[in-house]
């Protein structure tokens, strides 16, 4: 699969479940993708990089979201 | 004059222990003088803030912290840890509070040096506050804003060789006993692996995609100075396969009291004279040790290692000569669930850095394999264990089961085969059968 693609199944994929959830594991992406774990990765990465995906985290969990969704989003970007 | 008053927090400072009010209150004096004049880069009152605002959660019976955030320096899901708080207009100085976790050394082991330029960074970038250590291993860097990470980080990855440690859904810091560096016990040397292996698996460092965390800890010997047993995922404990190597004159100046035992350890108090049929062999949890005719012997085959009888008595008892080391899974301290220790996957394994570990990275990459496939979202590897099995674990990593993974004599009478463990599988051929079995 080409980066681009496995992009825009992401960002399809995440865009649809915004109305009940801004967060997501990295395991709901994976499916998303349809692929092995450490495969999807790869993919994950490259989307983390280039500002498509950010990294939210508890501290003990990590997690991952479409930039700027989300309540906490708005309450953190504060400049 | 403090900014807020604190009479919850003073009160706890009257007890006889030292306490971190009295801390929090010297490190404000500290920033409020700024003898350095350094050009401060978040509020000089941040220190003080913050026991404003742990006064008012101690008033309010609840937190003001929120909990979690996107922030993080750029490329890594992990090493910064975003808090805010909910008053920040009461506490401007904490209105954000982020932790830094910075990888520690191997063995942790410092030059002043090093330390020095690490605090003046955290003074002049941050709150001033750190831990030395988390139980994490790292180095925890307490309180900073947002814009303040990027420098951190450019400052500590550019000019101090020195990167951040892992949280989140990451591998985190490995970390080790201080091993060959000091200890005549460690079987291998823990500070090369644990180095190998960070290094090696930076990825999985700082980039979440497992379930949840994932701990690596490396002890030299059973003594588990770092607790690896009850603390990491994977845990590495120095052992080995041959003999304790018994030095008999060494043994006689322990008997006879010239060499005191433990290594002097207990000397503060007057136990009474040496003796090495209560004090070691009566100790022995395998009961595998004898003293006769001032002779001690062990019977090696019965031994597990557990170290008692060395460190009562290290100048005559010294560890084998074959070593390398057990691998122990699933061990895990968390809120919800209740401790778990780890479960012995790997009797012996050498440890080898001439093929850079190869044998213990082909344990680890199998692991991963099935965990992240298989585990739940924050399900730790010992949780995964118990709710598929240690027989999956086997399969997965293909290892076959030995007596070393027996607990205990079974208590269910049960045995589930799997078909292509029987011969002809489930199928039978009924016209077969029949030749020798009437209706
Ligand atoms: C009553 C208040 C709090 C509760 C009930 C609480 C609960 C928890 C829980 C359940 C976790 C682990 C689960 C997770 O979210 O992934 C956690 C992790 C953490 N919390 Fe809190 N928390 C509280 C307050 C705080 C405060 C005030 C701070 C910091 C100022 C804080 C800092 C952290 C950190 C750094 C971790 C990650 C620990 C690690 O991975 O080693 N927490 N907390
Ligand atoms: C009454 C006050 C507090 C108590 C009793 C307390 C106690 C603890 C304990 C027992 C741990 C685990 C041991 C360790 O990792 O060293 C811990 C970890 C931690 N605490 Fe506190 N804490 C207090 C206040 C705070 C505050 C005010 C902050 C930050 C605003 C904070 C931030 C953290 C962090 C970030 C960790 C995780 C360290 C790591 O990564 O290992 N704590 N705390
Ligand atoms: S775990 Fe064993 S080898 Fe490591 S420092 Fe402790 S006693 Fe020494
Ligand atoms: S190490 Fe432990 S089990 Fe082995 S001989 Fe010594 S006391 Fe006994």
């Amino acid at each position: 699969m080409e980066q681009a693609e496995a992009q825009d199944l992401v960002v399809e994929g995440l865009k649809k479940k915004l109305k009940t959830k801004s967060k997501f594991y990295f395991n709901d992406i994976a499916k998303i993708l349809e692929m092995k774990p450490r495969l999807a990765k790869k993919f994950v990465n490259k989307m983390v990089q280039d500002g498509v995906l950010e990294y939210w985290s508890s501290g003990s969990t990590s997690m991952y979201g479409l930039p700027g969704t989300g309540k906490q989003a708005a309450a953190e970007h504060e400049d | 004059m403090a900014k807020h008053e604190t009479p919850l927090l003073d009160q706890l400072e009257s007890g006889p222990w030292p306490s971190f009010v009295s801390d929090l209150k010297q490190e404000a004096e500290k920033r409020a003088k700024n003898e350095k004049g350094l050009d401060l880069q978040i509020p000089v009152d941040v220190v003080e803030d913050l026991l404003g605002i742990l006064e008012l959660s101690y008033k309010h019976g609840k937190t003001h912290w929120k909990h979690g955030g996107i922030v993080g320096v750029f490329g890594y899901g992990g090493g910064v840890i975003g808090r805010y708080c909910d008053q920040p207009e009461m506490f401007p100085g904490v209105a954000h509070f982020h932790t830094i976790r910075v990888a520690q050394p191997a063995g942790k082991f410092y030059s002043t040096e090093y330390l020095r330029q690490l605090c003046n960074l955290w003074d002049f970038r941050g709150s001033g506050i750190t831990n030395m250590h988390g139980s994490t291993g790292d180095i925890i860097l307490i309180g900073t804003t947002t814009p303040q990470l990027e420098e951190v980080f450019y400052e500590m990855s550019h000019n101090m060789n020195q990167d951040l440690g892992g949280s989140g859904s990451n591998l985190r810091t490995p970390a080790d006993c201080i091993g060959q560096a000091r200890c005549e016990y460690a079987c291998y040397d823990t500070q090369a692996i644990c180095h190998d292996l960070t290094v090696e698996y930076q990825d999985e460092l700082h980039r979440p995609a497992f379930p949840y965390k994932f701990k690596f800890k490396f002890d030299g010997c059973p003594n588990c100075c770092v607790a690896s047993i009850a603390r990491s995922d994977m845990s590495f404990i120095g052992t080995w396969k041959d003999d304790i190597r018994i030095d008999a004159e060494a043994v006689k100046a322990y008997v006879g009291g010239e060499i005191k035992s433990n290594g002097g350890a207990h000397a503060g108090r007057d136990w009474g004279a040496f003796d090495i049929q209560k004090e070691v062999v009566g100790l022995c949890p395998t009961g595998c040790m004898k003293y006769e005719n001032g002779t001690l012997s062990i019977n090696n085959k019965e031994c597990t290692r557990c170290m008692h009888c060395i460190n009562v008595m290290p100048r005559a008892l010294r560890i084998g000569n074959d070593r390398g080391c057990s691998i122990l899974v699933g061990a895990k301290a968390p809120i919800l669930d209740g401790a778990q220790m780890g479960s012995l996957l790997v009797p012996f394994v050498e440890v080898n850095p001439e093929d850079e570990y190869q044998a213990i990275k082909d344990v680890i990459e199998s692991i991963w394999d099935w965990w992240m496939e298989e585990g739940k979202n924050r399900e730790r590897l010992g949780e995964l264990i118990k709710r598929q099995g240690f027989q999956r674990l086997l399969e997965a990593v293909g290892i076959e089961a030995m007596p070393q993974h027996v607990q205990e004599p079974r208590s269910n009478p049960y045995i589930f085969w799997k078909e292509d463990e029987v011969e002809g599988g489930w199928e039978r051929d009924i016209d077969e059968f029949r030749k020798d079995h009437k209706r």
